[in-house]
């Protein structure tokens, strides 16, 4: 934990160009990040097939709703891959993704607070993943602070 | 469905949660006592798989649908497996947390199902 704190000071890019970068394949799955993998693994298979099994049973119910959920599970199962995958590349897309997730965290647990009538059925990320026990909020935070501490590794 | 097994796997579940976790504080991988416990939580949560299988081949219905009831079921059964799989491979204490996470997973499923199936 003490480590992650620091969030406040980047480290400036000249000091990041001269660690070696010999590390490139450095793993983003093993440790704690076995646990992110999990998680996020469960998630990939939950949203994926709540909103493939929504659309085939009625996708006229809530097209809305059921889109969403299939855009999280495509999310989720990119920040998976890449934290198996490894490596700088791949490090970066899963903070991109993560960022990505958490603001669509943001932006539709507020929408379905603000405008109810728009989800007659809810989402992954209804009401900021209340129906998931908010683990779709704390996981893309938790996701950043391993991601970028995977960097000083 | 067997309201009797779903809490059977679910209190085991959690108590496999709280033995991994314990072993997870103490800084240890996951051992061959451990892969015994989640292999009895797998057999129960098996176990129902087939009732439940057998209880819709008898025409009786869930209240939230099939489809989902089904999903879940199946998602019951291969949640410890599979983390027990990726502790396999990490053979730290956060190998021991993901089997861990993963059976709280597991005991959430089930009060899942117990709402899917209805009375």
């Amino acid at each position: 934990m003490r480590d992650t704190d620091r969030t406040g000071t980047p480290a400036s890019p000249a000091q990041e160009r001269n660690t070696p970068r010999q590390k490139q394949q450095f793993e983003l799955g093993s440790g704690p990040g076995r646990v992110l993998v999990w998680f996020y693994g469960v998630f990939t298979v939950a949203a994926a097939s709540r909103s493939i099994v929504e659309m085939v049973l009625d996708f006229g119910k809530a097209p809305l709703a059921y889109v969403l959920s299939a855009v999280a599970a495509v999310v989720y199962g990119f920040i998976t891959y890449s934290l198996v995958r490894g490596g700088e590349r791949a490090r970066r897309a899963a903070l991109v993704c993560c960022a990505a997730e958490l603001a669509g965290v943001l932006i539709v647990g507020t929408w379905t607070l603000l405008e109810p009538a728009a989800f007659p059925d809810s989402t992954v990320w209804s009401e900021f993943g209340m129906g998931y026990l908010f683990i779709p909020v704390i996981l893309p935070v938790t996701g950043m602070i391993w991601l970028r501490r995977a960097r000083n590794v | 469905m067997l309201d009797a097994l779903t809490v059977a796997v679910a209190v085991t579940a959690l108590a496999l949660a709280a033995w991994c976790g314990f072993a997870a504080y103490r800084d240890q991988p996951t051992k061959d006592w451990h892969f015994i416990g989640m292999a009895v939580v797998s057999v129960l949560a098996l176990a129902q798989l087939l009732v439940g299988i057998v209880q819709l081949a008898r025409g009786e219905r869930p209240d939230q649908g099939m489809t989902i009831f089904i999903a879940y079921l199946i998602g019951a059964f291969t949640a410890v497996p599979a983390a027990g799989f990726l502790s396999l491979s990490e053979r730290t204490r956060w190998g021991s947390v993901t089997v861990a996470a993963g059976a709280v997973v597991l005991a959430v499923l089930e009060v899942r199902l117990y709402d899917i199936w209805g009375n």
